[in-house]
């Protein structure tokens, strides 16, 4: 597919023929790399020699140690502001966490006397199920009922409302600071230009890379967690409202302004309530990454279901892993679902409704019977199920009668596909994969881009990372062709068939809210640490955008299109393949952006079972405290992701414009 | 609450060390770290217990054992029970090289790193635990996998931890590859996978740790640890070459925010005398992880039949 965009003509067939010979002439120079006998390229046209390498790592470690020790803003020191700012930010979070996990308390530690108990499990089950009634019916109801329930069914409850007081303070401060940048982006061209690539940055860099910096600032606690997650969850609102913003239609503006409203009223009373459906597709996406970020807010003290993963997975406890993951899940579909339902009705205008005043009821009603009957405010622990064992036996008996079997599949993958890929890409010499990565972006986007690009391939190497970005992009690159050659397949078989999609769906929304964590100790388990258990992580985590995007696309093809094939009579294979996917191609290669950018992400996850890539940086970066190691070394990923991302993205546009979909 | 304190300080002034030290100590929580494996809770479980048991108010917060370096400088974080010398030393010495963070010695346990095989393994490598039988092609040929053979395979820990493994197969001369594990989840995972099928497998474990209890094993009996052995080429059997034996062992540290000292003069002198032995904290890892118990129930239970013990920590 890229092949064929970047031998796309230009100008006339023969421009075109010369172009694919070109790209041979480069695949050949790039293999013929790795057949060179060691030593015959030496100093500079290996890799960067030390003495050349620019030291941005330790200009960041010492700017950071100057923010925190020294730097001031008139009398008051950097850091007392960010301090006073975690301190703002806990107050809120303390409020969420004493109404649903912990109860009132008054004073700190063992000393704390808990005046008032929190909601009680039945009360909230009950307020969720309400809410789900209002917003969505009684199917609805029943799903919130199930998703809640399973939390105290499972034993998940304590540490679940730790989370969710968490994710209830991270999501409106998400929503909010996404929709004030959103707006101030499209007012002015230039905020926006300049918020593009912040934006990039914080959607592609690994969380571990700042981290160590926010933990400096913020202090070690619940309110870094929260930081750390609206960083990583806000992104996509901001564009979303940007998009919402800008689809508002023109009639609805000038109607606006001709009632004499200001720019202000304009925007607030005018446009965002007309852009409501599209801004709730925005608070979806920041609920899912919040969830996203449960794991890691764990590790620097926000405790809840995060903190269980990771204590069973240490304990081998692979079925309690699972559970506190699944309670992850559920809590995902959960919001999600109830957020979606508001998003489809508040189209159409709420209907009044005693309903959401009836949850709110049940929930003070629930909080008083708690007084009275104790199964209310706790569930009962003789109550609970645990299906722990069942997992470990299952993981067990694969183990023992399967493993010769694994094994004989991953050493084909390994000697026919890793390791040949592998061994051109490590050997290609910094000098020889920045060119070919600026002719290639140079003949897509043009002498701009390719400038960009150039820049980039030249600060990996240059802060002495390219070995490592290239074991990334052959990770990468391996993971996304094979997530591809599954995902587009089963992308088009739930395009064309409602009943596959029902079966997709669930599946694909699973493996993005399951921490990856929880399946890669079995994965570990059943084909040993490396990086064919790394490629299966990252494949299975990559591989629902190829999924959900060629599915859309698939399902969209104008039917007037699908009606004149058949009329010309085509078989229905003859459509599919000769009709709907090539109409579908830019929207599958978007998916495909998606899968890299996904892909890339999981680096840093994989560095945790002995991949020696650019996420095995940033962690060891992490685990030595080294600010600027770690933040280099993540703004390496970061551009690794935005190269592809905007190579398949502009790849996809010229398609479209080829295709006659676009002008 | 406020007139109970300055009576006490009063008191204390005239009165000798230790008798109730505690009731100068600030009214604050002590925010003791928790990390995510069963000894460390119950090391800090025990140590918050009886810091209560002393009239402390405590407070336990979930930290990632690298990351509470940055809270334990500015005082976010107050003490972490466990830093071992073999996988925390960077980070602990870079730390208190700042004097924000310092070191309360010993926990009295001792951390063992050292490569390990399963019980089984001995029929198909019979000279082991000495470490000359792994010199052997048909040893080294029982530990291979299809990517490292016919070398055998080594499944040594994350690279963070360091470790010299590369630097022992070398010098020893061993027919051995290193593999390294991102995680102790991943390096655990595998054993249990091996143990399941009766599989080869020689890997670095540590103790105190579940592992060793559950699995029956043996350590690979390399030549002592000496200082000289890895700063000297001249020492042992390789007279070219440092790093020629075992893997050092190493105490297990209690670090805590350098303020700890003024505010809870009380608590650190109690945080100071904790003192357990590796085998008691192994079996109570052992309860926890392999029989199910809690570490509430655990540590409950080492207080009542210790109370000698730990009223002394706390000079009662």
């Amino acid at each position: 597919m890229i092949a064929a965009t970047l031998a796309a003509p230009a100008s006339g067939p023969g421009r075109r023929s010369s172009w694919l010979l070109a790209w041979l002439v480069v695949l050949a120079v790039t293999i013929g790399f790795s057949h060179l006998p060691r030593g015959t390229l030496d100093g500079l046209w290996e890799e960067v020699p030390r003495g050349m390498q620019i030291p941005v790592a330790r200009w960041i470690s010492a700017a950071t140690a100057w923010l925190v020790d020294d730097a001031r803003i008139g009398p008051v020191a950097f850091r007392d502001v960010t301090r006073g700012l975690a301190a703002l930010l806990e107050a809120p979070l303390r409020a969420a966490s004493s109404l649903l996990a912990t109860g009132l308390m008054r004073g700190e530690g063992s000393a704390a006397v808990r005046l008032l108990p929190p909601l009680p499990w039945l009360g909230v089950v009950g307020a969720g199920a309400l809410l789900g009634l209002h917003a969505g019916g009684a199917r609805l109801a029943a799903l919130m009922a199930a998703c809640l329930g399973y939390l105290a069914v499972f034993g998940q409850w304590q540490s679940a409302m730790t989370t969710l007081a968490s994710i209830a303070i991270a999501v409106p401060l998400g929503v909010a600071g996404g929709l004030l940048l959103g707006i101030a982006a499209y007012r002015s061209r230039r905020f926006e230009a300049a918020l593009s690539p912040v934006l990039d940055a914080m959607q592609t860099a690994p969380v571990f890379a700042y981290l160590l910096p926010i933990l400096v600032l913020f202090g070690f606690g619940p309110a870094a967690a929260l930081i750390a997650t609206v960083i990583y969850a806000m992104p996509p609102m901001v564009r979303v409202t940007q998009l919402a913003l800008r689809g508002v239609s023109p009639e609805i503006v000038e109607y606006g302004r001709m009632a004499g409203a200001t720019p202000r009223q304009l925007v607030w009373r005018v446009m965002v309530p007309s852009a409501r459906a599209p801004l709730m597709v925005g608070v979806n996406q920041v609920i899912m990454l919040s969830l996203n970020m449960v794991i890691i807010a764990s590790m620097i003290g926000a405790g809840g279901l995060g903190y269980d993963v990771l204590t069973s997975l240490r304990r081998l406890d692979i079925g309690g892993g699972l559970e506190a993951g699944v309670a992850i899940v559920v809590l995902a579909v959960a919001l999600d679902r109830l957020s979606q339902a508001y998003a489809a009705r508040a189209g159409h205008g709420l209907p009044r409704s005693r309903l959401p005043l009836a949850a709110l009821a049940a929930a003070v009603a629930a909080w008083g019977l708690a007084f009275l009957v104790p199964a209310v405010a706790v569930y009962p622990e003789g109550w609970q199920v645990s299906t722990s064992d069942f997992w470990a036996g299952a993981i067990e008996w694969l183990n023992v009668n399967y493993f010769d079997t694994f094994e004989a599949i991953k050493t084909a993958v390994l000697t026919n596909l890793l390791l040949p890929v592998r061994r051109v890409l490590v050997a290609v010499p910094w000098w020889w994969g920045t060119f070919v990565i600026a002719l290639a972006m140079w003949r897509i986007g043009g002498s701009r881009r390719a400038g960009i690009a150039a820049g980039f391939a030249l600060f990996v190497a240059f802060t002495g990372y390219w070995a490592p970005a290239m074991v990334s992009i052959y990770l990468v690159g391996v993971s996304v062709l094979i997530a591809a050659a599954i995902g587009v397949p089963v992308g088009i078989a739930s395009g064309l068939s409602p009943r596959v999609w029902a079966w997709v769906q669930p599946a694909i929304d699973t493996l993005q809210t399951l921490p990856s964590f929880v399946y890669l100790i079995p994965v570990v388990m059943l084909f040993r640490v490396g990086e064919f258990t790394a490629l299966i992580a990252i494949v299975l985590y990559a591989v629902a955008p190829a999924i959900r995007y060629t599915a859309l696309g698939v399902r969209e093809v104008d039917p007037a299109l699908i009606e004149a094939a058949t009329a010309m009579g085509t078989t229905p294979a003859q459509r599919v393949l000769r009709v709907r996917l090539p109409l579908a191609a830019p929207e599958v290669l978007l998916g495909l952006s998606q899968t890299v950018l996904l892909a890339v992400s999981m680096l840093v996850i994989t560095a945790l079972v002995g991949t020696r890539d650019l996420g095995q940086e940033v962690y060891i970066a992490l685990t030595k405290a080294d600010v600027g190691r770690g933040l280099v070394a993540g703004a390496c990923i970061a551009m690794l992701a935005m190269l592809a991302d905007r190579m398949l993205t502009q790849g996809a546009a010229r398609l479209r414009r080829r295709l006659g979909l676009a002008p | 609450m406020m007139r109970r304190a300055l009576a006490a300080t009063a008191l204390s002034s005239s009165l000798a060390l230790g008798a109730a030290a505690t009731a100068q100590d600030s009214p604050d929580p002590i925010k003791l770290t928790l990390h995510d494996w069963t000894g460390q809770l119950i090391t800090t479980t025990i140590m918050g217990e009886v810091l209560k048991q002393a009239g402390n108010n405590v407070d336990y917060v979930q930290a990632d054992y690298l990351a509470q370096f940055a809270g334990l400088k500015t005082g976010d974080l107050d003490v972490a029970m466990e830093i071992w010398e073999t996988t925390g030393r960077e980070a602990m010495d870079e730390a208190t090289a700042t004097g924000q963070v310092e070191n309360l010695g010993e926990t009295g346990m001792q951390a063992i790193e050292e490569w390990w095989y399963p019980a089984y393994m001995a029929d198909l490598c019979p000279g082991l635990p000495a470490w000359e039988a792994l010199l052997e092609d048909a040893c080294a040929e029982a530990f291979s996998t299809p990517e490292t053979a016919p070398d055998g395979r080594y499944l040594g820990g994350p690279v963070t931890w360091g470790g010299f493994d590369e630097e022992r197969i070398e010098a020893l001369d061993l027919p051995f590859q290193v593999i390294h594990a991102g995680t102790d989840a991943a390096l655990f995972a595998e054993l249990e996978s091996a143990y399941q099928r009766k599989a080869p497998i020689l890997l670095w474990i540590y103790a105190p740790h579940w592992a060793p209890i559950k699995y029956a094993g043996e350590w690979v009996a390399f030549p002592p640890y000496e200082p000289a052995c890895y700063a000297d080429p001249a020492w042992g059997v390789n007279p070219d070459m440092t790093h020629d034996c075992g893997k050092p062992r190493g105490p297990i540290w209690k670090v805590a925010w350098s303020g700890v000292k003024e505010k809870w003069p009380g608590a650190y002198e109690a945080i100071k005398a904790f003192d357990v032995s590796n085998e008691e904290m192994g079996q109570m890892i052992a309860k926890v992880d392999l029989e199910g118990g809690t570490v509430e129930g655990v540590v409950a239970e080492w207080m009542d039949a210790n109370k000698d013990r730990w009223s002394g920590w706390i000079g009662k």
